[in-house]
């Protein structure tokens, strides 16, 4: 059915006298820049775009939302380019392809209705910020609790909590993986076997593309390299797989074992949050360290609202929970927690519709890649 | 006063810039071009041809320097010399390691690109990259760099380099100097007057486009020149490669080359053929077609193909004209469309049967037909039918300062004893026509490292007075 609305709009093109191209203004910059890059080829060696380009002689939608995905905009073909700005080929791959990524995660947005919140990032991210905080604080003093026990619960207590995130961490994973299935259809693979899988795995683990092809790192204010960027996405990633792993270990406790919270300093839960909640805090800071000091020439600036919008919001989650244990038997843990849990909730409900998005969408175009420089050889 | 002047921004005058910094010289460097367009020719380039006796990381097997030599001679037709042309071969085997701690990182071999995997080691990011990382290493060590600064003229006192003076009128004097500011390829009229005015009356330089930087002028070529300095080349020389006629006047580089010339025919504006389009492997052919569309009415050739021909050379950045029938692509060329389906009627007619191979000389070929097609020749039937016109697009010039083994600029035979010379501006002496892939910049980086060695040796002793 697709295929056959884009004949059909193509021959109306084609009767209109109009060259007939579907593309956007953002695509069509994408398929322009990679029809002279695929006639130049010294940029192959720094990341997956370039080989996968190699592959093919023209760009049509699809590929071109591929091979956004898969640039990780270190900006070293921009430094390298014969062909940049001021060079009236104007060639800027890591701005075209951030463009076309933020019409991607439009696009394919489950339910399609909400893609449009990522174009408007930042106050999709006030907003959410602001509901959350106003529910917490606003229950905090509908609860009213008497108590000074330094136990959470006693302020919200752990069904409510259950109640309130669960469903919202539901939907945010459901429009997730829906958004980048239709994301994977579109850019029409085959099946991925095994090694593909445990390839693609291992460039996301590592972020092995973020590494500049040879080992020195991406660019960000200027043509040096830096590993920073890479470390901090590393803080960042597996910081907050600690903290997800905390939460699951702790419902675990709950559940299974009969063991509420609150738990030891030396227990799992607290051990595993305490380190997820430091690589949070060191990760986003780093990452917005860079970002403002990011040569403007790199990705899109126009998304910045997004990028720092979700920066913040992990480095407010980072560091109003590391807060909650020393505020233990503080006058302020109430509110502490309702700010804290605000900020959580804000985090969680933009989790589809912001910038979180390009980890999993990258995922995506990391496995395609993976499958598909198999099949060449 | 500095020690050591350079002249230049590209890749034999960072090189000549790192080497005599390194050799505890002061050093600034002058580049005529603004910061952007910095690093001249070298931004376009892609490799260095490397001798190696066994395999070394990006290169495979071996590329001994006999071969190498060999390599070079058949191309120059022996315009080069022996003993320079041999230090730079031995250099490319030793100076990839000084490359790598100054920040340049090798790739393998592109994709596409054809027989290079053994003799070329690729830039990871190509030229531009490498000249940043040097300039980034220069700055970095405390040479001082200014942009934008155009050297019109030298003060020169019986083969001594005294002083520089800027297109402004800054004198600026050094203990030594190294000259590295390319040829004279971007000097519109300065190419007009080599080539001349041809039978019909026309320019044929007028038509060329530069494939490289817009700010290779040639002034001090012309000046040293004019200062009696003993020269190398012939100044109608250059490498010329036939590009798409819609590339950029300047800095079209890499990507406006068109691959598709052995696959096909090619035409003149009177849409006839001219030459043999099968005579040998494209790599080894592509640089004489620069010269042979220079030659043609106008200066312009029609490289044409059928479907057969898509997806086997490397895709072209514009896209060419197509069309489904013969006389249709003729007038999409604004070609003479009875002439053109006659030229390809006969050119058909002629192929021979045989099995088509683009990666070996195949039997393909034609029969009674003039100029015949060697190999590769198979009937242009399969429609549709794309076209490209092309331009000679100058890389570079051949003319050049005669220099040594030590770099030095010559007067009357004699060395100057504190002015050298590095890259394109005396790559004649080693290449004194023809090409192979990766020898320019083999040679800017030897004659550049030795150039910059040299000179901050000429500014100690000028310090000590001796």
């Amino acid at each position: 059915m697709q295929q056959l609305t884009r004949l059909i709009d193509e021959a109306q093109h084609l009767a209109a006298g109009q060259p007939a191209s579907l593309l956007n203004s953002a695509e069509a910059e994408v398929a322009r820049d990679l029809q002279i890059c695929n006639a130049c080829r010294y940029c192959e060696g720094f990341c997956a775009v370039f080989p996968a380009m190699t592959q093919r002689l023209e760009f049509g939608q699809a590929d071109i939302h591929y091979l956004a995905n898969l640039c990780h905009n270190c900006g070293a073909c921009l430094h390298a380019c014969q062909y940049a700005p001021p060079h009236e080929f104007a060639v800027n791959i890591p701005k075209a392809m951030a463009q076309v990524r933020q019409h991607s995660y439009t696009r394919f947005a489950w339910p399609g209705a909400l893609g449009r919140l990522y174009q408007h990032a930042g106050l999709t991210v006030a907003l959410a910020l602001a509901g959350g905080l106003a529910l917490f604080l606003l229950l905090l003093q509908a609860l009213a609790p008497s108590v000074d026990s330094g136990n959470f619960y006693d302020y919200f207590p752990h069904h409510l909590l259950a109640g309130l995130f669960g469903p919202v961490f539901g939907f945010a994973v459901l429009a997730l993986g829906l958004g980048v299935r239709r994301f994977w259809r579109d850019i029409s693979p085959v099946a991925a076997d095994m090694p593909a899988v445990l390839d693609a795995g291992h460039a996301v683990a590592t972020l092995k593309y973020l590494d500049g092809g040879h080992g020195q790192g991406c660019t960000n204010a200027d043509d040096a390299t830096t590993l920073w960027r890479r470390r901090f996405h590393h803080f960042t990633f597996y910081g907050f797989l600690s903290c997800f792993a905390a939460t699951i270990t702790a419902t675990g406790y709950h559940y299974l074992l009969g063991l509420p919270a609150p738990y030891a300093l030396d227990s799992l839960p607290v051990l595993l949050g305490c380190a997820g909640g430091i690589g949070l805090l060191i990760g986003p800071a780093g990452l917005l360290w860079l970002n403002l000091q990011r040569d403007p020439q790199h990705g899109d600036v126009q998304q910045r609202p997004m990028d720092r919008g979700f920066i913040a919001l992990l480095l407010l989650t980072s560091a109003s929970g590391l807060l909650l244990p020393f505020a233990r038997h503080s006058h302020v843990l109430g509110s502490l927690l309702a700010v804290h849990l605000g900020v959580v909730m804000a985090l969680f409900i933009t989790l589809p519709y912001g910038k979180f998005a390009h980890g999993i969408f990258r995922s995506a175009a990391l496995l395609k890649w993976a499958i598909e420089k198999r099949q060449r050889r | 006063m500095f020690d050591v002047l350079i002249i230049g921004g590209g890749n034999a005058a960072l090189c000549a810039a790192l080497m005599a910094r390194e050799a505890g010289a002061s050093v600034l460097l002058l580049e005529s071009a603004p910061r952007a367009w910095r690093g001249g020719n070298s931004q376009h380039t892609r490799n260095l041809r490397c001798m190696h006796d066994a395999p070394q990381d990006v290169l495979v097997e071996a590329y001994p320097e006999e071969e190498y030599w060999q390599d070079l001679l058949r191309v120059t037709g022996g315009q080069t010399d022996e003993a320079l042309a041999r230090l730079v071969i031995r250099a490319s085997g030793t100076c990839r390691d000084w490359m790598r701690r100054h920040g340049v990182h090798f790739q393998p071999s592109l994709s596409g690109a054809l027989h290079t995997a053994r003799t070329n080691a690729f830039f990871m990011g190509g030229g531009k990259a490498l000249v940043n990382a040097y300039y980034r290493s220069a700055e970095k060590l405390g040479v001082v760099i200014r942009y934008d600064s155009a050297v019109e003229r030298l003060e020169l006192q019986e083969g001594r380099f005294v002083a520089a003076q800027l297109a402004g009128g800054e004198r600026i004097s050094a203990r030594s100097c190294v000259l590295a500011a390319g040829g004279f390829e971007s000097n519109r009229e300065w190419l007009r007057s080599a080539w001349g005015q041809n039978e019909q009356g026309d320019w044929p330089a007028d038509n060329f486009l530069i494939r490289g930087t817009r700010f290779n002028q040639g002034v001090l070529l012309k000046f040293m020149q004019q200062a009696g300095a003993d020269m190398v080349g012939d100044p109608s020389q250059s490498h010329c490669v036939a590009i798409d006629a819609r590339a950029p006047l300047y800095d079209g580089g890499i990507c406006t080359r068109v691959d598709c010339v052995s696959l096909g025919i090619m035409l003149n504006r009177n849409a006839e053929r001219f030459y043999d389009e099968g005579e040998d492997f494209w790599p080894k052919r592509y640089a004489i077609w620069g010269r042979l569309v220079a030659q043609q009415p106008q200066q312009i050739g029609y490289s044409i193909i059928d479907s057969k021909a898509i997806g086997r050379f490397m895709p072209p950045v514009f896209p060419g004209n197509k069309a489904n029938t013969l006389p249709e692509l003729a007038r999409q060329l604004g070609l003479d469309e009875a002439r053109f389906v006659d030229t390809i009627q006969r050119y058909n007619a002629a192929c021979q049967a045989g099995q088509f191979d683009h990666t070996v000389l195949d039997n393909c070929h034609t029969k009674d037909l003039t100029p015949p097609k060697s190999h590769w020749a198979l009937p242009l039937d399969t429609p549709p039918y794309y076209g490209y016109a092309l331009r000679p697009g100058i890389t570079f010039t051949y003319l050049g300062l005669k220099t040594n083994a030590d770099a030095a600029v010559h007067f009357a035979g004699q060395p100057s004893p504190n002015l050298f010379v590095a890259g394109e501006m005396m790559a004649g002496n080693v290449l004194g026509k023809g090409y192979v892939a990766g020898i320019g910049m083999a040679i800017g980086t030897a004659f550049g490292r030795i150039a910059g060695s040299r000179a901050a040796q000429a500014a100690a002793a000028a310090a000590k007075g001796i």
